[in-house]
């Protein structure tokens, strides 16, 4: 069963690298991630342990507008026909859902980069998964700000 | 009415990695909004987009309510063969949409 | 969502206008008069998006008004009303024949002794000349339209105003602009004169020239006309917004086009 780490502990893991034998550990941000999240992960991942790596993610850290906001995230892969992402999974923290996107793609691809516009409904923590040819999971998370827009049609 | 905007360069060389853009004309109503009356606005979006080269599966996503109206997804694909590069949205309320672009490929 | 957060959000926008800085700005403006942007120093909203704002602008196969910019070479192309006339049909090539039209707008209507928007010049050739109902403000098809026509003139200097005829007009329009309003007594000129370039709720305040619409506002997720634009900050300063087609923001456009003379045409442009 995946571990959920709270408080402090979680980020000496993620500073200190997985510990030897610390089996299905879920590597989330250091701050209460809620469970809505962590259940829409852990349907995509299901037992296995995902880490920390291998996935960028490019969000401004202060969004413009958080009705649309531009998303790219890339992974580090070869893209041979035997190492490569099978698919890359985004998601967010506070959205009355927590799924953004999942995106299918292969060795075809050539390159494992998806880019979109999503939307944030207030101040949080954006995650991207990205799913291996080898099973692996590897993830990557980034903190975005979204204020109101000052001039909008009804007050 | 244009509804799909597809971007596929039109030439490649056999191996090339190519970037694929594609925007659609689509509210993605979310289904959490309310009308001024307090009732709940139904979701309406795109569910998915899958798209094939030379009838080959090569991208497909699914698409949540946090993507923007008129979505925007960029990939890319390895440019294998002369053919064509063909799109179809699929969403609520039986929203259909396709649109293709022809790849010359040497 | 916490009651914390929440509070943040509700009152952020609130609280913008409540912002240390921004009030004592406004404090100092209101003693003196709202000083007009020095010629050399005006830059163009565009200037203050992000980086993925701009490439969004930049890209026509990444920039959603593109969807409406076809939408309008479709209806320029298609035959309308009882006179069963496409716009084609007087235009011929909207490329040649628009181009640098929108740069010029409003213009002054004889008939009417009184300047029109783009959006009510194309009204008028669907009812006078295409003998069809005219098409209604924000709509799908009219801002199809004026995107097409306006995208026309993408990289032109906006005219400087020739017309004399015009000038009681754009007075009035900069009367609108630097005249205080609404329930905090604000002007135009207080945050688009004196507090360009600073923060308002984390986006930078421009100077506001019209150089790209109708623009693909980001919080509208849609393309929108600068009549709707000028009403999200009326309604933004706590005022009473005029309906849509009210003469005052006729001249409210022509003043605002005559302030940003010079700057380029970019519609369709993105913004926040």
């Amino acid at each position: 069963m995946p571990v959920e780490i709270k408080g402090t502990t979680r980020r000496e893991i993620l500073i200190g690298g997985l510990a030897a034998g610390a089996a299905s550990v879920m590597i989330v941000p250091a701050q209460a991630t809620p469970e809505r999240m962590q259940a829409a992960i852990r349907n995509v991942v299901g037992e296995a342990s995902v880490k920390a790596g291998k996935v960028k993610i490019d969000v401004p850290p202060l969004v413009e507008n958080g009705n649309t906001v531009s998303l790219a995230v890339e992974v580090d892969s070869p893209m041979t026909a035997t190492d490569y992402v099978k698919a890359i999974h985004v998601f967010n923290e506070k959205n009355p859902q927590a799924n953004v996107l999942s995106a299918r793609i292969g060795p075809r691809a050539g390159r494992a980069k998806v880019a979109t516009r999503f939307r944030l409904a207030d101040t949080q923590t954006v995650v991207a998964i990205a799913e291996m040819s080898d099973g692996s999971f590897w993830s990557a998370s980034a903190d975005v700000i979204v204020t109101l827009a000052a001039c909008l049609e009804t007050l | 009415m244009a509804r799909a905007l597809i971007n596929v360069p039109p030439k490649a060389k056999r191996g090339q990695v190519i970037e694929i853009k594609t925007l659609i004309s689509h509210i993605m109503e979310t289904g959490f909004r309310h009308d001024n009356n307090g009732q709940a606005i139904a979701r309406d979006i795109i569910t998915e987009l899958r798209c094939t080269y030379n009838g080959e599966e090569i991208f497909r996503a699914d698409l949540y309510p946090a993507i923007a109206a008129n979505p925007y997804l960029t990939f890319s694909t390895v440019a294998t063969e002369s053919g064509t590069i063909a799109f179809e949205w699929t969403g609520d309320n039986g929203f259909r949409e396709s649109a293709s672009a022809k790849i010359s490929v040497e | 969502m916490g009651k914390a957060k929440r509070a943040h959000r509700v009152g952020t926008a609130l609280r913008a206008f409540a912002h240390p800085t921004l009030l004592l700005a406004t404090l100092l403006a209101s003693l003196a008069a709202a000083t007009e942007i020095p010629l050399d120093q005006r830059r163009s909203g565009y200037e203050d998006l992000g980086p993925d704002s701009k490439a969004m602008q930049d890209d026509d196969t990444a920039n959603p008004a593109s969807l409406w910019v076809l939408d309008g070479e479709a209806l320029w192309n298609a035959k309308a009303g009882a006179a069963n006339r496409a716009c084609a049909d007087c235009h011929g090539d909207a490329a040649q024949s628009m181009k640098g039209v929108a740069a010029r707008y409003p213009a002054y209507d004889a008939a009417r002794a009184r300047p029109v928007d783009l959006e009510e010049r194309i009204n008028i050739c669907r009812t006078e000349r295409q003998n069809a109902t005219p098409l209604r403000f924000e709509s799908k098809e009219l801002l199809a339209l004026t995107a097409y026509v306006a995208r026309q003139s993408r990289g032109v200097p906006i005219a400087e105003n020739k017309d004399p005829r015009l000038a009681p007009f754009i007075a009035a329009g900069r009367k609108l602009f630097e005249e205080r309003q609404g329930q905090i007594n604000m002007s135009c000129a207080q945050c688009h004169d004196d507090n360009w370039g600073k923060k308002l709720a984390g986006n930078v305040v421009p100077q506001g020239h019209p150089t790209g619409y109708p623009i693909y506002r980001l919080e509208w997720q849609s393309l929108g006309s600068l009549q709707r634009r000028l009403r999200n900050c009326i309604v933004g300063m706590r005022a009473t917004a005029y309906e849509f087609g009210a003469p005052e923001y006729v001249a409210l456009e022509l003043f605002l086009m005559q302030r940003a003379r010079g700057l380029p045409m970019e519609t369709p442009g993105v913004r926040p």
